[in-house]
């Protein structure tokens, strides 16, 4: 399996793993000796979520049987998280959990953001993109450096990549400076390519007065420019004409000072708002990918990034409609299924049947790329966990 | 010595800004620090430097607040010295550390021109064209990444030359914590009588170590620090030394006979609240209101008492009468108490004549636990209770919010330095503090407009070297026999009065 596969002995043994029972009962620091073990408890126990966590010095399983402080963390892919419950003060179709199409473009601009830095800034190579299942997305990254990491280099990471700072007491949440960085005109330029249709026109940011307040609560409090917004506003006839009338009035008051107004709001509104603590400790559970989210029954599916605009989140499998699909082909060739397949044979057929085959085939690109890039290393099958 | 400086001018003045610069090359001048050494090529100075850094990085990998101290200090100082030195310096400096990075290409520079200038706050387009960038790994790049002040590019940072100090100093850090920590690690397993563990090593390298000394420290064997530990621990010679070095302070030691009898017994109440220290003054409380305190209290209150000038008569009726008013009756307290208390005027055992705990010591050794009320209320106490304390103590509310600044900072005796400033009303006291006794004897200086206990004041004693041993009776590893004694001894009592 992609996370753990390829490595020296024993390093499968010594990640954790963690069930979620029935109730939100926890448990944490499991570990199995080989893949085959964890498949057999998994099926045993039929946890409601898995998570995998971090690559230890000894056997989580025994983690209490040792000296405190000899049982730390090594290695750890880099991950993030981006969920949409964080952009709630900026997205005006959903709140909280809910998800639209609409505004699953912020995670579309996250994703392009993200990686560009990723790949460009960080040079890293194995990114995994995943759908959360409900209202998110993860990253893996899982290049060997990488997941050796430190959780300080992690969290300075994590700095450089965060722009959208502060809480529910702060309006203002993006400030840029002279000069300003290339990961932020980079990702400005991203930003853009969207602005209009997501924001002018999706969101309707500037469409009526209670929104444009919204907006203009972020133009420098610096007369007359957001007094005379104001009065210019209401003349306008939708979103498009009144953010040209911000662009134009913000970049002509100031001569002297650089202002950023502009770009400022841009970031705020669809800047990646990541969850930086996942990212900074080793330690960190996240979801594994191809579990069921536990609320939607959608499966944690990879995203293909070469065809990121048409991920829908809407359109992945969730497990009852992986199940009839399954029991639906089961009933055509019934016939055929008399032979002695081993488990292992059946289950690589099974998902081919059904809607999870091309995101398997993401995943399964994403492990062959890492394998070509480790040379000389065990074949593994690549496990697939669909099937609790 | 140099350390303790750093600090406090560190917190005194904005690090790196002329008038730090200016007072750090002062104190340091006058201390005659070679903190130009590399440029001046004082073969001797530098000796002596690297003799006492390594024997510092002894004392003070023990626990993890000296070496998070410890770190702190040697990293200002390592800037301010790094910053004096001249650019062909620097670059000597670099290949002699082995820290040499690869600088980038003029077409690699050319094409990343304007991203590179955009990347680095405060560097001139010209400066750009003029300065070499280095590429740097991630790792090594920590602190500049996370404010976004260098440009990243395929994995690698690029880095001006000018920011290349942020770089060292990383590296510097990195390699000095996990040295100290091996350090601390080895250190433990010896203690645990664990030598198998450390391999022999104990025997030859104490032969390297002795050599070391003797050759006035030679470098490659030095730096063999972590190692070399175990040798130095069982060095008889050696431990109270380190010990002494981590927990001690330097100067007068306020033993207490240059002004015993000056305070009467009735005077205390009112000094307590007039010119103790909040460690003291918190002991004072409690034990009036108890009549009674454990034995950390009694130690730490009763050697105060002591350096404040009372008499061993005194300091038995004034610890009698409370004691009585309390559970334990006058034969019982004959038997038991009186004992320490005279042991500690060195009437009773080993004979020695302790003297009072300072700050160093009270902060890093024997915290106090459920029922204790001795330790520096800085260090052991929550902020939320510091602050109600300093509130019933009628500090100004600016006041407690600049003391919990301090102490967040674990700048504790910059904390009590500033209660003291606040509750004598002066602006700067002048002087680091770092002795309960010492605030004592500043406090009724300024009260009594400085003509009594001038005297007493008058010798800054260069007493570093001073065999003060006694002073490290409760320091974990004590392994002389000397301390042993002393140890035992106190235990035992210890556990006499456990039952109450």
């Amino acid at each position: 399996w992609a996370v753990t596969r390829g490595m020296e002995k024993g390093y499968f043994a010594r990640r954790e793993f963690s069930f979620t029972l029935r109730d939100d009962i926890y448990v944490r620091y499991q570990s199995f000796e080989r893949p085959q073990d964890l498949e057999k408890e998994l099926q045993k126990a039929c946890p409601y979520k898995v998570d995998i966590g971090a690559v230890y010095s000894h056997r989580p399983s025994q983690h209490n049987t040792l000296r405190s402080g000899a049982f730390q963390a090594q290695e750890k892919e880099l991950v993030f998280d981006v969920d949409m419950t964080d952009y709630d003060d900026v997205r005006g179709c959903c709140s909280s959990a809910e998800i639209c199409s609409k505004c699953w473009t912020l995670m579309t601009i996250a994703i392009r953001i993200l990686d560009r830095a990723l790949v460009e800034d960080l040079g890293v190579q194995h990114r995994l993109w995943v759908y959360s299942g409900r209202r998110g997305v993860h990253c893996w990254v899982c290049d060997d450096t990488v997941r050796k990491w430190s959780s300080s280099l992690r969290s300075s990471i994590v700095d450089y990549l965060s722009l959208v700072k502060g809480g529910a007491d702060t309006v203002k949440k993006v400030h840029l400076s002279d000069p300003v960085h290339p990961f932020i005109s980079k990702s400005l330029r991203l930003v853009e390519e969207y602005f209009e249709q997501y924001a002018l026109l999706g969101q309707d940011i500037l469409g009526c007065r209670e929104s444009w307040d919204k907006v203009l609560a972020l133009v420098p409090d610096r007369p007359p420019l957001r007094e005379q917004l104001q009065q210019d506003f209401p003349r306008k006839r939708d979103s498009v004409q009144r953010w040209a009338r911000l662009k134009a009035l913000s970049s002509s008051s100031s001569k002297k000072l650089p202002s950023y107004t502009e770009q400022e709001i841009m970031l705020q509104f669809c800047f990646p708002r990541l969850d930086g603590n996942v990212s900074k400790g080793l330690n960190h559970l996240l979801k594994s990918p191809f579990s069921v989210h536990p609320k939607t029954g959608r499966i944690s599916v990879p995203i293909d990034i070469q065809r990121l605009e048409q991920f829908d989140p809407f359109a992945v499998p969730t497990i009852s409609s992986l199940c009839r699909e399954l029991d639906e082909a089961n009933d055509e060739d019934k016939d055929k299924e008399n032979e002695e397949d081993p488990e292992s044979r059946r289950r690589v057929r099974d998902y081919k049947r059904t809607s999870l085959a091309p995101y398997v085939r993401v995943f399964e690109c994403f492990v062959e790329d890492m394998e070509r890039a480790r040379r000389g290393e065990l074949l593994r099958r690549s496990d697939l966990q669909g099937d609790f | 010595m140099v350390l303790k400086i750093v600090e406090n001018l560190g917190v005194k003045y904005l690090k790196g800004t002329d008038e730090y610069k200016s007072k750090l090359e002062h104190e340091l001048r006058k201390l005659k620090f070679p903190y130009k050494a590399l440029a001046e090529d004082d073969y001797d100075a530098r000796r002596k430097d690297h003799i006492s850094h390594f024997i510092l990085r002894l004392a003070y990998c023990q626990s993890e607040d000296l070496r998070r101290w410890f770190i702190q200090q040697e990293m200002d100082l390592f800037r301010y010295r790094f910053n004096e030195l001249s650019d062909p310096l620097v670059q000597q400096f670099l290949e002699y550390v082995n820290l040499l990075y690869e600088p980038i290409s003029k077409d690699v520079k050319k094409r990343l021109k304007d991203e590179l200038f955009m990347s680095t706050p405060g560097l001139s387009a010209e400066k750009v064209e003029e300065q070499s960038f280095y590429k740097i790994p991630l790792q090594d790049a920590q602190d500049l990444i996370r404010v976004r002040r260098v440009l990243l590019n395929y994995g690698f940072a690029l880095v001006p030359h000018q920011d290349m100090v942020v770089i060292i100093l990383n590296n510097y850090r990195t390699k000095l914590s996990k040295a100290l920590a091996v350090a601390a690690v080895i250190g433990k397993l010896h203690r645990t009588g664990r030598r198998d563990v450390c391999g022999g090593v104990p025997t030859w390298l104490r032969k390297h170590w002795s050599k070391a000394q003797a050759h006035g420290g030679d470098l490659s064997v030095l730096s063999l620090t972590a190692r070399s530990l175990p040798a130095v621990q069982s060095d008889e010679r050696l431990q109270p030394l380190l010990n002494h070095l981590s927990h001690s302070y330097i100067g007068p030691d306020y033993s207490a006979q240059k002004n015993t009898g000056k305070i009467s017994l009735e005077q205390i109440d009112a000094l307590s609240v007039k010119s103790y220290p909040i460690c003291m003054r918190q002991l004072h409380k409690a034990l009036r209101e108890n009549h009674h305190l454990r034995h950390g209290g009694r130690m730490q209150y009763g050697l105060f008492l002591k350096g404040i000038g009372l008499t061993l008569e005194q300091a038995l009726e004034f610890w009698r009468s409370e004691f009585i008013r309390g559970k334990i009756d006058a034969d019982k307290f004959d038997k038991g108490y009186a004992y320490s208390i005279r042991h500690n005027y060195g009437k009773e055992g080993k004979r020695t004549d302790y003297t009072p705990f300072s700050c160093m010591k009270i902060i890093l050794s024997n915290p106090p636990s459920q029922g204790d009320y001795h330790g520096c209320p800085f260090r052991h106490s929550d902020p939320e209770l510091l602050k109600q304390k300093l509130q019933s103590y009628k500090i100004s509310s600016t006041g407690i919010s600049q003391i919990l600044e301090l102490v967040k900072g674990m700048h504790y005796q910059l904390a009590c330095q500033k209660y003291f400033e606040l509750t004598h009303d002066v602006d700067d006291i002048g002087f680091p503090l770092n002795h309960p006794n010492q605030y004592f004897v500043e406090s009724q200086k300024l009260l009594s407009g400085g003509r009594e206990l001038k005297k007493e004041m008058s010798h800054p004693g260069s007493s570093q070297l001073k065999p003060t041993s006694q002073e490290s009776i409760n320091s974990s590893s004590a392994t002389t026999t000397s301390n042993n004694e002393a140890d035992t001894e106190l235990e035992g009592l210890d556990e006499y009065f456990a039952e109450d």
